[in-house]
């Protein structure tokens, strides 16, 4: 059995060893080391969370502390990989992406179509999602989808250590624009990876658990919801499918597909929005492509479509959790 | 000294910075028992800039705030009661809970928001100020920023902006040394040490003062607002000011010297210096300042009991609120 770590650690020992494997692989950010310019001790801070602390005295030329500037610093990132490095730009909240947007949307996902298939930029920008901290309206969002909905991105969030340690290996070495979505709730939840490099394909789906009435498919932290639920409708004989897709772009259509031609029912769970968003996007590929398995109609378990309250209550009121996942399944039993 | 300010005005100034740093000092208390949520940012140690500038403004006037916006809220008239029951996340907070500390707002006081989206402020003040350019009713715009935000590409833009639609905005650059654990020293080399140096190559006025001296961020506020309010366009002003507690609350300051904090408080605290300065010069008694001091406290207190006790939020409040009408 493999060691027992935390996702955050996941996540540094991804990043350790790529950077150990591949001298390409740099690390931008805002106090990524911490303590730049001051007479204290380097590596003060290792990112707001403390994710990637301790790289900076492996690395020192190649973690480096940015100003607060995201447009430059993420622009920079994808200039770099567009030439030969392997950039990682740590996007503190992805709620931040407004200010750089332009650099991964006109610029990274486009390069490659636009001329003719010669350019190659192995990007990968990291960011926290996730709302629950009473973070309040910019600095909870779950913002993926905006990022899945442009060709030439890919996007990648996983829901556990070991997935986390393996898509943010794969991602690094991907020579594709990479945007991997850390959800904050996660980073202190524990899990077996092993310690040697290892990558998880982008793409492939992970089927969690395998039951024969309703397939769940749900993200990053809502995984642990879906199983949640899953357990307790398991008592009442409803057994469930649940589906981690692990990317949304690429989107591994089989899995799901084949789940629901077997269940013949479907729950999509997300932490963000439904309108244009992962859990619609699902359902109206489930509808067009095997709309003859299903037996009822699918259920979408969302936030509502309201900016993330700061107010606990709220806040709670405003996530999805297992009941509201029970509820959903049930009502795809009726 | 400072003839134009009536003891009246001082005392007023002095109570401001007052209620800043009390408010501050106990929202870090309470934050330490683990009883408030979210992240939390504390303004203590730079009252003199929140002060200094807004005791020249009025309800007409804008400014925008910042993630540490707390003492801009304070110095520009929001009422502590509704700050403090928005940061516990209650019903009667200023944003009936929904906001919460980094997006503090009171639009009728002219206070647009605390931000949680650093560099977000100035592109907001130039559109204030050309509301108020183009509506002649002489208000200005002022945005508060720290010397991380100078880096935001939002900044110079809105610096160009500014010049070129001569426009009546004060860019106000709280310079506390640091943006979270990095040095202004490395994220902005700017030749001289003074940020300020930057906007004068925009082509405006810009200098740089003592951010823990009241007095001289007031004048250096009033010449610029009487400037912009005249349509004589904007002004840069660079404070240089420290901040007493972490980046955030919770944050283990490594990066910091080790008595850095301790003896800014001894030697260079901005209430001490307004205090010797307006005694010394015989303006006010220090009894007086005594007797605001003490009614601060008490102010904050009802404060913390009230939010201690309000109700959260309605549930309904979930969903309203997102649009004037959908
Ligand atoms: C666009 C954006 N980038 C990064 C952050 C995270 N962040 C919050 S405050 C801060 C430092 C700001 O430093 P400064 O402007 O000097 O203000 P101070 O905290 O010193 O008052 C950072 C990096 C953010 N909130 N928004
Ligand atoms: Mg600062």
């Amino acid at each position: 059995m493999a060691r027992k770590i935390m996702f955050k650690d996941a996540i540094n020992e991804a990043m350790r060893l790529e950077m150990e494997r591949d001298k390409s692989v740099i690390l931008l950010g805002l106090d990524v080391a911490g303590a730049a310019g001051t007479e204290q001790q380097r590596d003060a801070w290792g990112g707001v969370l403390g994710v990637t602390k301790g790289l900076y005295p492996l690395f020192p030329d190649r973690v480096i502390d940015t100003p607060i500037s995201e447009s430059a610093y993420i622009g920079a990132a994808v200039g770099a990989s567009a030439c030969g490095m392997r950039a990682v730009g740590e996007l503190m909240f992805s709620d931040f992406m407004g200010v750089c947007f332009d650099q991964l949307y006109n610029q990274a996902a486009k390069f490659r179509y636009m001329f003719g298939g010669k350019a190659v930029t192995p990007v990968t920008i990291r960011t926290m999602i996730g709302a629950g901290f009473s973070a309040a309206a910019q600095h909870s969002q779950s913002p993926y989808s905006m990022f899945a909905h442009v060709p030439g991105l890919k996007c990648i969030i996983p829901s556990n250590p070991y997935d986390a340690k393996g898509l943010l290996a794969a991602s690094i070495a991907d020579d594709d624009p990479c945007v991997f979505f850390e959800h904050k709730a996660l980073y202190t939840m524990k899990g077996e990876v092993p310690e040697e490099h290892y990558t998880i394909p982008l793409g492939q789906a992970n089927v969690i658990q395998e039951g024969k009435d309703v397939t769940i498919v749900a993200l990053a932290r809502m995984v642990q919801f879906a199983e949640k639920a899953a357990k307790k409708l398991a008592k009442d004989g409803i057994e469930c499918t649940i589906i981690d897709p692990r990317t949304i772009s690429p989107m591994d259509w089989n899995a799901i597909y084949s789940s629901v031609e077997k269940t013949g029912r479907l729950v999509v769970v997300d932490e963000s929005y439904d309108l244009c968003g992962v859990a619609s996007d699902i359902c109206g590929h489930v509808a067009q492509n095997v709309f003859g398995a299903l037996k009822s109609a699918p259920q979408m378990v969302t936030a509502p479509f309201v900016p993330t309250p700061f107010a606990s209550n709220l806040e709670a009121a405003y996530l999805p959790d297992a009941n509201k996942i029970e509820a959903a399944v049930r009502k795809t039993m009726e | 000294m400072k003839a134009q300010l009536s003891k009246e005005d001082l005392l007023k100034a002095y109570r401001k910075m007052r209620e800043i740093r009390e408010f501050e000092d106990r929202v870090h208390v309470e934050f330490a028992k683990g009883t408030l949520p979210g992240f939390v940012h504390l303004y203590s140690g730079e009252e003199a800039v929140a002060v200094g500038i807004c005791e020249h403004l009025n309800d007409l006037d804008r400014i925008a705030s910042t993630h540490r916006g707390h003492g801009h809220c304070i110095a520009k008239g929001v009422e502590l009661e509704g700050m403090m029951a928005e940061i516990y996340g209650k019903k009667t907070g200023t944003c009936g809970g929904k906001g919460g500390s980094m997006h503090i707002a009171d639009l009728d006081k002219g206070m647009m928001g605390a931000n949680g989206i650093v560099g977000a402020g100035p592109p907001l003040i130039a559109g204030a100020a050309l509301a108020s350019k183009l509506r002649k009713d002489g208000s200005v715009g002022v945005v508060f920023f720290g010397d991380g935000a100078s880096n935001q590409g939002t900044n110079f833009e809105s610096m160009n902006f500014a010049v070129t639609l001569d426009l009546p905005m004060i860019f106000v650059l709280e310079n506390n040394g640091y943006a979270e654990s990095t040095s202004t020293k490395y994220s902005a080399k700017v030749g001289s040490d003074n940020i300020a140096d930057r906007a004068r190559g925009f082509g405006m006025p810009a200098v740089t003062v003592d951010g823990n001296d009241f007095f001289a961020v007031y004048e250096a506020a009033g010449e610029a607002i009487e400037r912009a309010r005249k349509g004589g366009g904007p002004t840069f002003i660079e404070c240089k000011t420290m901040r007493y507690f972490g980046h955030f609350e919770g944050d283990a300051q490594t990066y910091r010297p080790k008595d850095e904090v301790k003896n800014a408080r001894a030697s260079n605290c901005p209430l001490k210096r307004f205090a010797a300065a307006v005694t010394s010069a015989g303006l006010v008694e220090a009894a007086e300042l005594e007797a605001v001091d003490k009614s601060v406290l008490d102010q904050v207190e009802k404060a913390v009991k009230a939010a201690e006790v309000a109700p959260q939020p309605d549930l309904d409040a979930l969903m309203t609120d997102v649009y004037v009408s959908y």
